[in-house]
């Protein structure tokens, strides 16, 4: 029995593993098309980044390394048998990612506010390099946005799980799981933070 | 290898988790000062201080110090095979 327990805790982190090997590719891709284009329109691409707010970007840094920093938190208290503290540290998590959440949508309500969007006529107006950073822009930093929305359900309900003992001390291998996910989202922002915000 | 035989991986010390944390935002605060430095000095710290951010990340907040072969291997093929598609990319475009 023990040997089966086992064998499902390391084929359930492989599995998970392997899925965010296909996130990897995903935002890669897309990295990829940035490194791409910035190559092509240095100068372009440096005068639309002056148009992002860095002082939100770098907030959000702080607030999602914090939230990664949580989230190892809550794997460690539930692994140790702390099972409460560990309910809260992923419940605060979660509440992290809604706060960065709701920062990035006061970034992208005063974009729209300025008209810039995807297919304004702002956008359609600027050199083609500078069209460019903004869908990369817009697309990478929405792709990523959907992540982490997907990652504060995941870890509210997580957290929830652990509340009830669902989760819990030699058996948490989604809370591990979830937790992988949150420092991938994590890791793509480390890469999105000085190639959008701090490239002017 | 003992706690793998529990159905939970390895145990990592808060105390270890509060100092990578640290280190992170260090690391940042690097980054930025930087980037307000000169445009040249912001690339070269993107191109250095960015990768040690994402290493301390896996390495200590994903364990993979701490994991077997198997997935440490995995995931350098992985990690490998994105540098490849990236540094051919950047010769195709170099010598166009």
């Amino acid at each position: 029995m023990s040997e089966a327990v086992h064998s499902d805790y390391q084929g359930a982190k492989i599995g998970m593993w392997l899925f965010l090997f296909t996130e990897l590719m995903l935002f890669g891709g897309l990295f990829l098309l940035y490194s791409a284009y910035r190559m092509l329109h240095p100068e372009e691409f440096h005068h639309a980044s002056q148009e992002l707010n860095a002082v939100i970007g770098v907030a959000n840094t702080l607030v999602l390394l914090t939230s990664s920093l949580f989230i190892a938190m809550a794997l460690t208290a539930v692994q140790q048998g702390r099972h409460e503290a560990g309910g809260r540290w992923a419940a605060l998590c979660a509440g992290l990612g809604g706060l960065f959440l709701v920062n990035k949508g006061f970034e992208w309500a005063a974009k729209f506010h300025h008209g810039i969007y995807p297919g304004s006529s702002l956008v359609k107006a600027m050199p083609p390099g500078e069209g460019l950073f903004f869908g990369l822009y817009f697309t990478m930093t929405g792709l990523h946005a959907l992540h982490v929305l997907i990652g504060v359900i995941l870890l509210a309900v997580v957290a929830l799980l652990v509340k009830r003992g669902r989760v819990r001390q030699g058996d948490c291998v989604l809370l591990e799981n979830s937790g992988l996910y949150w420092h991938l989202v994590d890791v793509i922002w480390i890469f999105l933070l000085p190639l959008f915000y701090l490239a002017a | 290898m003992n706690d793998m035989e529990h159905g939970q991986g390895h145990i990592v010390e808060a105390a270890i988790l509060l100092k990578v944390w640290g280190a992170l935002l260090a690391l940042t605060g690097l980054l930025v000062g930087a980037s307000l430095v000169s445009p040249t000095l912001a690339v070269a710290a993107m191109l250095t201080l960015t990768p040690i951010k994402a290493w301390l990340v896996l390495y200590y907040f994903m364990h993979i110090k701490y994991e077997g072969p198997l997935l440490r291997g995995m995931v350098l093929i992985a990690l490998s095979v994105l540098v490849i598609f990236i540094g051919m990319m950047f010769l195709d475009l170099a010598f166009r």
